[in-house]
């Protein structure tokens, strides 16, 4: 196993950078989302809200499914992803995790900011209302930068499930930590525990961070 | 229009707005609709043969029993399992005695931060590949039984946690009152402070249930029966990925949201407004840190 630390640390790193480029992704979709399902226009309540019941409802195995075996079929297809950086390729399997995760975590950080408006004081976009700022005011100027602060720990729980879930693109042709242990144990399968601990030991840590990072946002937000 | 807070009572002006916002967004979902139509038509994904094993009693039947049943009694072992877990690890965690509380801490904090995927995988190669036998009316391949424990784990420590939360927010009163009448530690947990907790934490389970159904399909990749797999074979034989992806989204969809509604129903009837946040439980967040 120690001789092979370099491919952990490059599966970890896989993982790593999925984990980043989705959380940005599924941050802004979420965002919009959740302005969708709070917002005035009747159509875009409703199409946000069965996006949200839908995706959430749906294993997360299936959407990565869909994306790789029933889109490129329909000519969706991420082939033309090719980015080579240092030792990482990221091609159409990095792209198809990457587009798969975004799709299904949005809905879950939609659903914790949505928690974070009502959490914000009626008051608050009441007075906003009466200086007269309209929706789109209320919301980016008053609601939202309160609402984020409330919504730091269920966003943090989305954003720790999703670093969780990266280890479903290892399934699907990434080379990430997950399909990195299933290599080890393959080529040293007397050592197995062994491995399996280094990446459980791997991925513990990675939790443990963003979980500090939402810790110390928290902390610094806090509205006395 | 609506009793929302963030946006006035909308005035003629905005009302002509809104109602221009609304056929632009309705006429851009419709053209998205119609273009996801046309596409599908297009390449030809209505034809007959792609859907026939979804219309053909034998292909039904292996779906639902084969796959649905078989889905949703990984899906029951497992809760049942996590449950106990939950319940055993919950307890322990609340000890009193240091070398209980801290162990069943630790074993809680680990299922919790791990990819369950990275379990089952681990448990799969460890224990099961290679062995072949039957489990109930299952044809098990090691991948049943891989995918069981793994949930039982993640999801028992999740439970685990939601214990905690759900004994947490009985009024102390409660186990005071028990300890006056004389009560041993033991009965004011079984007899007191559990059947309380029990009540608060119903729809968390069920929520957890919706949870453990989905992750099923994570057996994917231990080979292990269920809808995924039927899914698989169906699509394998038929080159029939979208419907088949279509179905199964359908299936599970479903399942789920019968599932939301048991808890949502379950919520009102037996607990009003208190709830236990189930995805902070997950997530490995500490519940009382705020």
């Amino acid at each position: 196993m120690l001789d092979n630390l370099d491919e952990l640390f490059k599966g970890f790193g896989y993982t790593l950078f999925l984990f980043l480029v989705s959380a940005v992704a599924s941050l802004v979709l979420g965002t919009v989302l959740v302005a969708m399902r709070v917002g005035p226009i009747g159509v875009l309540r409703a199409v946000g809200a069965i996006y949200v019941s839908v995706v959430r409802n749906t294993p997360l195995v299936l959407i990565f499914i869909f994306f790789h075996f029933a889109a490129p079929i329909l000519g969706i297809n991420f082939r033309w992803v090719q980015v080579h950086v240092g030792g990482f390729d990221f091609t159409s399997a990095f792209a198809t995790a990457f587009v798969a995760l975004s799709l299904y975590t949005a809905c879950f950080v939609c659903e914790a900011l949505r928690s974070g408006v009502n959490a914000v004081p009626m008051g608050q976009a009441e007075a906003a209302r009466a200086i007269g700022l309209p929706f789109g005011g209320v919301m980016t100027q008053v609601v939202l930068p309160q609402a984020v602060r409330a919504s730091v720990p269920p966003l943090a729980s989305a954003l720790i499930a999703m670093l969780k879930n990266t280890s479903v693109a290892g399934v699907f042709f990434l080379a990430e930590a997950l399909a990195t242990m299933r290599g080890l144990t393959n080529d040293y399968s007397s050592e197995r525990i062994g491995i399996f601990a280094c990446f459980a030991v791997g991925y513990i840590l990675l939790v443990e961070i963003v979980s500090m990072i939402s810790l110390g946002f928290e902390r610094r937000w806090r509205i006395a | 229009m609506t009793a929302s807070v963030l946006f006035d009572a909308p005035g003629p002006a905005t009302r002509v707005r809104h109602r221009i916002y609304t056929v632009v967004a309705s006429a851009a979902i419709a053209a998205l609709v119609v273009y996801a139509v046309w596409k599908l038509g297009d390449d030809g994904q209505f034809e007959y043969s792609l859907w026939e094993p979804f219309l053909t009693p034998d292909y039904i039947s292996a779906l639902l029993v084969d796959g649905l049943v078989v889905t949703v009694t990984m899906a029951v072992f497992a809760i049942v399992g996590a449950v106990v877990f939950g319940f055993l690890f919950g307890v322990a965690k609340m000890s009193e005695h240091a070398f209980v509380r801290w162990p069943a801490w630790l074993v809680v904090e680990f299922f919790r931060a791990m990819p369950v995927l990275l379990l089952m995988i681990f448990v799969y190669y460890a224990w099961f590949i290679g062995t072949h036998g039957s489990f109930l009316w299952v044809d098990e391949r090691g991948g049943f039984l891989a995918v069981v424990i793994a949930l039982t784990c993640y999801n028992g420590a999740v439970l685990a946690e939601v214990v905690r939360a759900g004994v947490g927010a009985i009024p102390k009163g409660q186990a005071e009152a028990a300890y006056a009448v004389g009560m041993r530690k033991t009965q004011v947990m079984t007899l007191i402070l559990l059947p309380q907790a029990v009540k608060v934490m119903l729809p968390a389970i069920i929520s957890q249930m919706v949870v453990a159904l989905k992750d099923t399909s994570l057996g994917y990749a231990v080979a292990a029966p269920g809808l995924t797999k039927i899914g698989q074979q169906i699509y394998k034989e038929f080159h029939n990925q979208v419907p088949t992806a279509i179905v199964l989204g359908v299936l599970y969809v479903g399942l789920n949201l019968l599932l939301t509604l048991l808890a949502t129903w379950i919520q009102k009837r037996f607990v009003g407004e208190r709830r236990i946040d189930v995805v902070a439980a997950a997530a490995g967040i500490d519940q009382d840190r705020a």
